[in-house]
């Protein structure tokens, strides 16, 4: 009887306690219970982390330095990869206007030359090509790019080539106003600029006006695009106007040009009379 | 046998100066890396082969430029003169001799250019020249200078190293 009364007594506390549980009535011991348990797990796990980033950290930034190294080296071989693609596509976009242009232009055959390298001399507006005579290049053939004219051959070696550019001070062109119908010379300067000479005070200008190669002289084919006038200056004392000529080529960005292979020039100079 | 790095060391002197000094202009002027490092090399102690390089430095920029030949070879020749004087005057200021040599070197050989360019028919105006090529090319000569007197002092040490150790 005995083990079973307390049998009965334990079974009605823990009933009690369950009840009184149930019913809410120990809400604010179990709070402060679950909160103390939490912080002594936090606590625990934060040393735990800790010792093990301390026992685990220098092979961990090992090899966070190593990787790191590697994406370096691969984000500069890619950044390189993007220069080379990009340098592709400018070429790319530049030989199809330069096909464009030939295409456009079926009467004269050309080939294409790469621009590697600038005269030594700043006097000089000349550049050097990579195609020579081993291509079919002569002396005097004209050289344009798809926006218009840019000089001619001035020396020829086995593979290689040099253009005296239009703004050459030792550049003259004979060019036709293309609105005006009337003729000038185009004359290069040490600054690179343009400018028209023997251009009488009564021919029309206006700003804007087209040049072409009027083929006068032999030098260069008739009406490849040379540049528009970009500013007139008359002055009644003076016999000629004062015209500058902006050109349509850059040549400062000039990569690759095209050389009109199937014109020969005309040396004028035995019939020139001099006094 | 030390002469014969005056090849290699013009040849790509002048490929640099015709891909990458020549486009990068002021105004219309450029430096001249070529008559930098001539300078530079005739200005050292113990070179005896300043002429020869003066020579060379002429032919190549007679074959590769459109300057009449005479003009650079010329001015090559005179500089290397001027500079192996200066050498024996100003030994101890080295810097100054080689800003002294660039100052007039460079002066040098655009009037050589000038006046062979005018001789040949380009009609070049002075003013010109001297607004859009000589002081930008004179600014940025100086910018080089230093740069190349050292570079041509280290390779003086490396070809001629037993004048250097004595």
């Amino acid at each position: 009887m005995k083990d079973s009364a307390r049998i009965a007594i334990l079974f009605l506390i823990v009933a009690g306690i369950l009840a009184l549980a149930l019913g809410g009535y120990f809400g604010f011991i179990s709070q402060r219970f679950n909160v103390s348990l939490v912080a002594v797990q936090a606590w625990v796990s934060t040393r735990f982390v800790a010792i093990q980033e301390f026992i685990t950290l220098p092979r961990e930034s090992a090899s966070l330095i190593r990787r790191n190294a590697e994406l370096e080296a691969e984000v500069s071989r890619l950044q390189a990869q993007v220069v080379q693609y990009k340098q592709q596509v400018s070429q790319t976009e530049a030989l199809a206007a330069l096909v464009n242009f030939s295409r456009s232009n079926p009467e004269s055959s050309y080939t294409a030359a790469s621009v590697i390298g600038r005269d030594p001399s700043p006097f000089l507006h000349y550049i050097i090509i990579d195609r020579g005579s081993a291509d079919g290049l002569r002396r005097g053939m004209p050289v344009v790019t798809e926006k218009g004219l840019v000089g001619r051959i001035d020396a020829v070696i086995a593979n290689a080539a040099r253009i005296q550019l239009i703004t050459d001070p030792g550049s003259s062109v004979n060019v036709r106003l293309e609105k005006a119908g009337r003729e000038a010379a185009l004359a290069g300067s040490v600054s690179g600029d343009l400018s028209l000479e023997l251009l009488a005070q009564d021919v029309p200008v206006e700003t804007g006006d087209i040049l072409l190669t009027s083929g006068l002289g032999g030098g260069y084919p008739p009406d490849l695009i040379v540049g528009q006038v970009l500013n007139i200056r008359k002055r009644d004392s003076d016999l000629f106007q004062q015209v500058t000529i902006q050109p349509v080529v850059d040549f400062s960005a000039l990569k690759i040009v095209l050389i009109i292979t199937d014109f020969r020039p005309v040396d004028i100079t035995p019939l020139l009379q001099i006094p | 046998m030390r002469n014969l790095i005056a090849f290699p060391v013009l040849t790509l002197a002048f490929i640099l100066q015709m891909s990458i000094v020549r486009r990068v202009t002021l105004l219309s002027g450029a430096a001249d890396l070529p008559l930098l490092l001539l300078a530079a090399w005739a200005l050292q102690e113990e070179v005896a082969s300043a002429w020869l390089w003066a020579l060379l430095a002429g032919f190549i920029s007679a074959f590769v430029s459109g300057l009449p030949p005479l003009a650079p070879l010329t001015a090559y020749l005179l500089i290397v003169g001027l500079a192996r004087l200066i050498q024996r005057q100003v030994w101890r200021l080295p810097v100054l001799a080689m800003f002294t040599v660039t100052l007039l070197g460079t002066l040098i050989l655009h009037l050589f250019s000038f006046l062979a360019l005018q001789i040949s028919g380009s009609p070049i105006s002075l003013g010109d020249t001297l607004a859009f090529i000589t002081l930008p090319g004179l600014f940025l000569n100086f910018l080089l200078a230093f740069p190349a007197y050292a570079a041509m002092r280290d390779l003086a040490t490396w070809v001629y190293p037993s004048e250097n150790l004595l």
